[in-house]
């Protein structure tokens, strides 16, 4: 016995200093590496071409590359493409490979790799391709090594957008899975699931070289522990704090103000009762003060939207639809009788629990729409449910999320209402909107086809197919031993752009 | 030996019956992994392809077979949110819940035999007196929230460790146990608590007997009686404690491990219930079946070692 607790008394002494010792050990070689929060593993694929969510394609953004890539404010560049002709038409599109560009694993791109990158996504065997608007493709083509030639079904001038497609190394497009190679700034180096996923700069990258040598993307799935992490030193930035986790934080952080890209919004079921009654949808506009509930749920910060377009669309975002509806709790209770409810009705919003601030914001418009007379129960499910029964089976009356958009082009957001698309979620349907939408997407003048989509926002507006909110406020909380953090338009964390501060 | 032996083959038909009841219960509850994978981009012909991927499409008793029979084989499938083999992504994960399993269980039995004992040999003491009170104290924090507590005094506050600075086993060891201490200790102290209550109690009575004072009279210390005639005795009850306390450990190191930021075997189980990833979560749940019947399994052989009458009774 006397033995075996001296066992016990020397293994605790041991462990006892390693603890003490282990806790100032800071970071080896700090200025090389940094560490990048994210609230969620990449569950769905390390493939580019089949990841599917937003928490995915941020950390993706910086290992693989289209032919072209958007930048920071939201213009298109040329990538692994270093040169692209479009026909007037909007129906031929001609790419020229970048000279001496080269995958991860030192291979040169070739004509061969773009074809079959564009052709996998093209693709029709699982039923609609990877990337929908591929369906488009008459015929894709290799002028010769370094010359790609896309035709065209029908005329698109809109269709650069989506040759933000990873280009893949055609002997290992099958492997990206559990082998990434891309053409990126940053090469993958390892993931361990749930813990981390580590991504190395890439010293061949074919444009300006990434600052910081080595990234971790340290996944913290408890919300709780960020602000913990960021103070503790473990974690270097952590992109999406909320505004009480931001008060928190000392000032050796930065926090940035940026915007979410979501389209925040009570979708609501068009096809059911009663909010197939246009005279419903607009009561619950009139209802609703998209400020209050900034100021509420999120320290009034955020940007009103009045249609499906958030502010970085710049030329297509409408600020002037915010006044559509302006809070009117009489006419809201005119609207409701005129449809023939005048003591109003219960419905059921289904949240999606994991989203924080789209339960906030349910919690503040269940109040709103209590001064109409409208009972609004919050019903919080998993977020697969959610998937299954109100994204695919439509089986709901409202929701609170945030649409984001995959790519740059208004389509990504406008696309969903047209009355057949398959993922139109809200069962809109206008054959006006249809019409405007059609020849928004047929148009080869820039002119005509900015007004179109704006004609399609603006029958959104107006026939309140869903109660608008907000685009959400993201905050970024990055260490001030580094700088250079940039805001994309779209879904991305790009590191290649952070630096030391000196 | 027989006995022992019967004990072992019982262990592995529960843990035979836990691996079908969890293969069954996941057939049970509603959620598709495949919509989980494909998000907001499934389409009944994307779901239908990847279901057949899967293996979702074949009948479920042809599934639990195949599944049953890669069990025994030692092969778990493949998950669906990670792209690699169940057994490649547990042998990753389990070492951290077992050290931190392990890292409480001998901070329990450490500190509550020796405060146990410190406390019994002073009886009324201010100092028995004092870790009575803070022993009751400690009983009613549940680990969760102990954690958060030892995050703020000695994380935030001290600057102890660094809170969330989780360092893999694989690249530093020391820094990795460094880390555990703590976690661990808001596992161990609850559960020590409780155990000192047993001991104390059990040491208190022992004392008053008769051997104790023939042990005395024997010309021992105080320190001798207490350690080598007291405690064989006051320890029996508290040994069948000790085993149940295992067992919630391990149980109890899936909540902390959130607390802490610990990518053991907990994080991943959460997620992939989450997303349905069935042959990780069933993998998991057999996992921990094995460590909670191993771990009975030893306390029954501890106690036979400790109190040999149990043997001859039977």
């Amino acid at each position: 016995m006397k033995k075996l607790y001296l066992l016990f008394v020397s293994a605790l002494v041991l462990t006892m200093t390693a603890a003490l010792c282990g806790c100032g050990g800071g970071k080896a070689g700090e200025g090389d590496a940094i560490t990048v929060g994210i609230p969620q593993d990449i569950e769905d694929s390390l493939d580019p071409h089949t990841a599917v969510a937003a928490g995915t394609r941020e950390v993706l953004f910086n290992m693989f590359e289209g032919l072209v890539k958007p930048d920071s404010s939201g213009d298109l560049k040329p990538a692994v493409a270093s040169d692209y002709v479009i026909d007037d038409e909007g129906k031929t599109y001609t790419f020229t490979l970048r000279d001496g560009i080269t995958f991860h694993n030192g291979a040169p791109v070739t004509a061969d790799d773009v074809i079959a990158s564009i052709k996998r996504c093209a693709d029709t065997a699982g039923g609609d391709p990877l990337v929908a608007a591929f369906s488009n493709i008459a015929d894709i083509s290799k002028q010769d090594d370094k010359t790609v030639v896309i035709t065209l079904k029908e005329p698109d001038t809109d269709f650069l957008c989506n040759m933000t497609t990873a280009i893949l190394p055609a002997d290992n497009i099958d492997n990206t899975a559990t082998n990434p190679i891309g053409t990126g700034p940053y090469m993958y180096v390892s993931r361990s699931p749930q813990e981390n996923i580590v991504l190395k700069r890439y010293d061949g990258y074919w444009g300006e070289k990434a600052y910081i040598e080595n990234v971790t993307f340290k996944i913290i799935a408890n919300p709780d522990t960020i602000v913990m992490n960021l103070e503790g030193g473990s974690v270097d930035m952590f992109p999406r704090v909320t505004s009480a986790q931001a008060a928190q934080l000392s000032d050796n952080f930065e926090i940035m103000e940026g915007t979410m890209n979501l389209v925040q919004a009570l979708y609501l079921n068009n096809a059911v009762a009663p909010f197939d009654d246009v005279r419903v949808r607009q009561a619950l506009c009139y209802a609703i003060d998209p400020k209050e509930i900034m100021d509420y749920a999120f320290d009034g910060r955020g940007s009103e939207i009045g249609s499906s377009m958030f502010p970085s669309f710049g030329k297509y975002f409408m600020p002037e639809l915010n006044d559509t509806y302006n809070r009117d709790v009489e006419k809201a209770k005119a609207l409701l009788t005129e449809a023939g409810y005048p003591d109003g009705f219960e419905f059921t919003i289904k949240v999606p629990s994991n989203y924080t601030q789209h339960v906030d914001t349910a919690q503040i418009l269940k109040e709103e729409f209590k001064e109409i007379g409208v009972t609004a129960d919050i019903e919080l499910i998993e977020w697969n449910s959610w998937l299954s029964d109100v994204y695919s089976g439509r089986e709901y009356e409202g929701t609170v999320i945030g649409v984001d958009a995959s790519t740059l082009s208004p389509r990504a957001l406008l696309s969903r209402f047209e009355s057949t698309a398959g993922n139109n979620f809200v069962n809109f349907s206008s054959p006006e909107y249809d019409a405007a939408y059609k020849a928004a997407v047929s148009s080869t003048d820039d002119a005509t086809q900015t007004e179109n989509y704006k004609k399609c926002e603006t029958i959104l507006a107006e026939e309140a197919a869903n109660v608008y909110i907000q685009d959400p406020a993201e905050l970024v909380a990055i260490n001030k031993k580094f700088t250079g953090y940039e805001f994309y338009p779209l879904y991305a964390q790009d590191i290649s752009k952070i630096r030391l501060a000196k | 030996m027989t006995n022992i032996l019967k004990k072992i083959i019982s262990s592995i038909l529960t843990i035979l019956v836990v691996a079908c009841l969890v293969f069954l219960a996941f057939a049970v509850i509603p959620g598709d992994p495949a919509v989980a994978k494909l998000g907001t981009q499934a389409t009944p012909e994307k779901l239908s392809a990847l279901r057949h991927e899967m293996g979702l499409d074949v009948p479920l008793i042809r599934r639990f077979l195949t599944w049953i029979g890669g069990v025994v084989r030692g092969d778990f499938g493949s998950s669906y949110s990670y792209s690699m083999p169940v057994t490649r992504l547990i042998a990753d994960k389990l070492p951290v819940t077992v050290i931190l399993t392990l890292y409480s269980f001998i901070l329990m039995i450490f500190t509550s035999v020796t405060v146990a004992i410190l406390a019994a040999r002073r009886e009324n003491s201010v100092l028995d007196r004092t870790t009575q009170v803070i022993t009751q104290m400690t009983m009613s924090v549940p680990p969760f929230f102990g954690g958060i507590i030892i995050t703020l005094i000695f994380g935030l506050g001290l600057h102890l460790f660094a809170p969330g600075g989780y360092v893999s086993y694989k690249s530093d060891m020391g820094r990795f146990l460094g880390y555990m201490f703590w976690p661990a200790l808001a596992i161990a102290l609850p559960k020590g608590a409780m155990a000192f209550s047993l001991l104390y109690s059990g040491l208190t009575a022992e004392k008053k007997k008769d051997y104790a004072r023939t042990a005395y009279s024997r010309g021992n210390s105080t320190r001798d009686v207490f350690y080598r005639h007291l405690l064989r005795n006051a320890c029996i009850p508290v040994v069948t404690f000790f085993g149940m306390a295992l067992a919630d450990m391990i149980a109890g190191s899936i909540v902390i491990e959130q607390v802490f930021g610990i990518p053991g075997l907990g994080r991943i189980l959460l997620t992939s219930i989450q997303n349905r990833d069935y042959p990780v979560v069933e993998a998991i749940i057999v996992c921990i079946a094995i460590l909670v019947t191993v771990s009975n399994l030893l306390v029954d052989i501890l106690y036979r070692v400790i109190d040999p009458r149990t043997v001859i009774s039977e």
